[in-house]
């Protein structure tokens, strides 16, 4: 009993000695160079809670962050790497515009459609790395990352052919799909705050739910611990692979319906990829895979990432110094794991 | 052990916590001054948002950036919060957030440097009525907002000529950043450009997609100069910089090849003395330091579109690279053009469609 309470501890103070280590060396960093590391930080917290504005936009970027960290988690505990997110999260901002755009509903069936509609395309794109998987055993890491970037072209070709006349931007999702309100602008001196941040809430507690409280869930991590033992225990293995890599889609799914119908209210044709989808990875491995763990970490992320902007103005110091500490903070968590096998090997070894 | 290591983090945590308070409390204090110097002279005050190319993308955003130094230099301003500054965007998600960043510090003009911004300046001109815009390459229909456009294919139809007398092999090739409005005016100029001084030469267009990403752009170049191509034009932004490199790679290994590249924007002749033919020069400098003194004047053209062509000084093309055999014919022959379209005897082609019916003659 007393050892599992202190691997807990020790759980939850991985990631959080993991930040301050990574703040520590992000100072040494900017002193070494030059740089006035308390204004820094300084002007990093107010462009992050400094006015009611910026608190605004942080919760704004959190929004996608959660559903993309829950999305990386939800795979990682049944034991794949989703790094498809990033495409899958494209495709979900595409399909929740354009079923924005398309239809004229009332409100209460028209936002509800292009969210869901946002999660199936996220899901079906993660169907295909899911089944390969279960059917072929093509390893899921690479067949993710290849259709991110179909993802990309595909849904740029989309934009410019089907949905405009060869223009980079759609028109605005009509007023009965869009997560945006005037109230919360207000509140919040016209930040760009929508109301999504309760669809990442709710999808949290969704995931906690789903793999901790039902017997799918229990099938899900299962086969996530071992699949052999599962297979042996009588669970179907390969259904449970392709439906935890679609639930990760729909999750990824969502967090571009976020950006589609609340942040941009837009789609545009990209240059290249946003990197939330990729920045779910780093938000994963910090939240420890777990629905809260996720919610706080993509707290920080999406404060570190805001605050960042502010940085260049208020302390002259690039604002690609936050790029580095986040680098270093993930670096410490995947440290520490290493630090913590080592460590249970060295104490595997003294007890023979 | 077990015990021992939690001490450790504890302790660990402990003193990173002493630490963080500590900067906590100064930096109230700082901030006080900061507030105080502030009140003292309200100077007038402007600033710029990048794109993602970022103000040292040796073109686009960087030419805005020196129009903002000139500016700054001229009226004896200070880089910083009383003067004139930047800050550089990293995805699109940022553009609004760092647009409304600088209108809350209370510049007097914000710039919003491409026409990726137009979303984001039009919809915080709507919040924040009391603050100026400036778009460039764009159009803000907003009292509140300058819109700066340029006529591009003028400056590009001027290369053009360059190249299409340039070319041995009659092969050019053109690399645009991403497909828009303001690319197709280069490209549609380019190609005019060259149909008209060399009705034989066939330009390869292609696009990388992006306006960030030098390595596509040296691919891109590096097949062009395989199939043939011996001037290739870029309107890529940061991309285009891999044209340079690869340009300057095949010159540095191959020294008696004809092998040239036209840069885009601001003279590019740095990227390589030897392979840079002349430049597709966008003042964009010109245009953000024309505007600024006008806000500062308190002309500020709000609600209204400014055009800089030819005419205005707006664009050009950068001197011509003086190694290149036929440079005086060259530029005869671009002084000629540049008469016929400053008096408006030629209407340069912007769009796809207006090519089609172009005739030089």
């Amino acid at each position: 009993m007393k050892v599992r309470m202190s691997k807990r501890l020790i759980g939850l103070l991985t990631p959080i000695i993991a930040v301050l280590l990574g703040i520590i060396v992000g100072t040494i960093i900017m002193l070494a160079s030059g740089y006035d590391p308390v204004a820094a930080y300084s002007a990093l917290w107010n462009g992050a809670f400094g006015e009611i504005y910026y608190t605004g936009e942080v919760i704004r970027q959190v929004t996608p962050y959660i559903l993309a960290g829950l999305a990386v988690a939800f795979a990682f505990r049944v034991g794949l790497f989703n790094i498809g997110v990033e495409g899958q999260f494209l495709v979900g901002w595409l399909a929740a515009v354009w079923v924005g755009i398309s239809f004229d509903l009332p409100k209460i069936i028209h936002l509800p459609l292009a969210i869901i509609a946002a999660a199936v395309a996220g899901a079906l794109w993660a169907f295909i790395p899911g089944l390969l998987k279960a059917r072929l055993r093509v390893h899921e890491v690479i067949v993710t990352i290849m259709l991110n970037y179909t993802a990309l072209h595909v849904s740029n070709y989309i934009i410019k052919n089907v949905l405009t006349d060869h223009k980079d931007k759609t028109g605005l999702v009509k007023d009965s799909a869009t997560l945006r309100s005037e109230w919360l602008q207000g509140i919040t001196d016209y930040s760009r705050l929508h109301w999504g941040i309760i669809v990442a809430i709710i999808c949290c507690f969704i995931m906690w739910f789903l793999l901790e409280r039902t017997t799918r869930g229990f099938e899900l991590r299962a086969v996530g611990f071992n699949q052999h033992a599962a297979q042996y225990a009588g669970m179907n293995v390969n259904r449970n692979i392709i439906l935890s890599m679609v639930i990760s889609g729909a999750f990824a799914g969502l967090a571009g319906a976020m950006e589609g119908l609340g942040t941009f209210g837009y789609v545009t044709v990209k240059g290249g990829f946003t990197g939330v989808g990729f920045d779910g990875i780093a938000i994963a491995l910090l939240g420890g895979n777990s629905a809260l763990g996720v919610f706080f970490s993509a707290i920080l992320f999406g404060a570190l990432k805001v605050g960042a902007l502010n940085m260049p103005l208020e302390a002259g110091v690039p604002n690609e110094l936050v790029d580095i500490i986040i680098a270093l903070i993930v670096f410490f968590v995947a440290s520490s794991y290493i630090i913590r096998k080592l460590l249970d090997r060295f104490g595997k070894k003294e007890v023979k | 052990m077990k015990k021992r290591k939690i001490g450790m983090a504890l302790s660990l945590v402990l003193a990173a916590g002493t630490l963080l308070g500590a900067c906590g409390k100064s930096d109230d204090n700082a901030g006080k001054d900061d507030a105080k110097g502030g009140d003292k002279d309200k100077a007038f005050t402007v600033a710029m948002v990048t794109d993602v190319g970022g103000v040292d993308d040796k073109s686009f955003n960087q030419s805005a950036w020196e129009g903002l130094q000139a500016f700054g230099k001229d009226n004896s301003m200070e880089k910083g919060k009383n003067g004139y500054d930047y800050l550089q965007s990293k995805s699109d998600a940022d553009y609004s957030t760092n647009l409304n960043t600088l209108a809350r510090q209370d510049f007097d003009l914000v710039f919003g440097i491409g026409f990726m911004m137009q979303g984001a300046v039009e919809e915080i001109a709507k919040q924040q009525k009391d603050s100026h815009f400036a778009i460039v390459d764009s159009q803000v229909d907003q009292p509140n907002v300058a819109s700066i456009l340029f006529k591009e294919q003028e400056a590009s139809f001027l290369v053009g000529i360059a190249a299409g007398m340039a070319t041995q092999s009659d092969k050019i090739g053109f690399i645009g950043g991403m497909e828009s409005e303001v690319i197709e005016r280069f490209e549609a100029g380019f190609v005019a450009g060259v149909k008209a001084a060399n009705p034989d030469a066939t330009v390869d267009i292609q696009y990388a997609g992006a306006f960030d990403k030098a390595e596509l752009g040296q691919t891109i170049a590096s097949k062009m100069y395989s199939s043939g191509a011996d001037v290739i034009f870029h309107a890529a932004g940061a991309t285009g910089n891999g044209l340079f490199k690869e340009a300057v790679d095949r010159k540095a290994k191959n020294p008696d090849a004809t092998i040239w590249a036209i840069g885009v924007d601001r003279d590019q002749a740095d990227m390589g003395a030897d392979v840079v033919l002349t430049s597709a020069v966008k003042r964009v400098d010109v245009a953000v330091q024309d505007t600024a003194t006008k806000a500062k004047e308190g002309n500020f053209p709000g609600g209204k579109v400014t055009l800089y062509g030819l005419a205005e000084d707006g664009v050009a093309a950068a001197p011509i690279n003086a190694k290149v055999s036929n440079k005086a014919e060259i530029d005869a022959a671009i002084k000629t053009w540049v008469d016929k379209i400053k008096s408006g005897d030629v209407k340069v082609p912007g769009t796809r469609a207006e090519l089609k019916s172009f005739s030089a003659q």
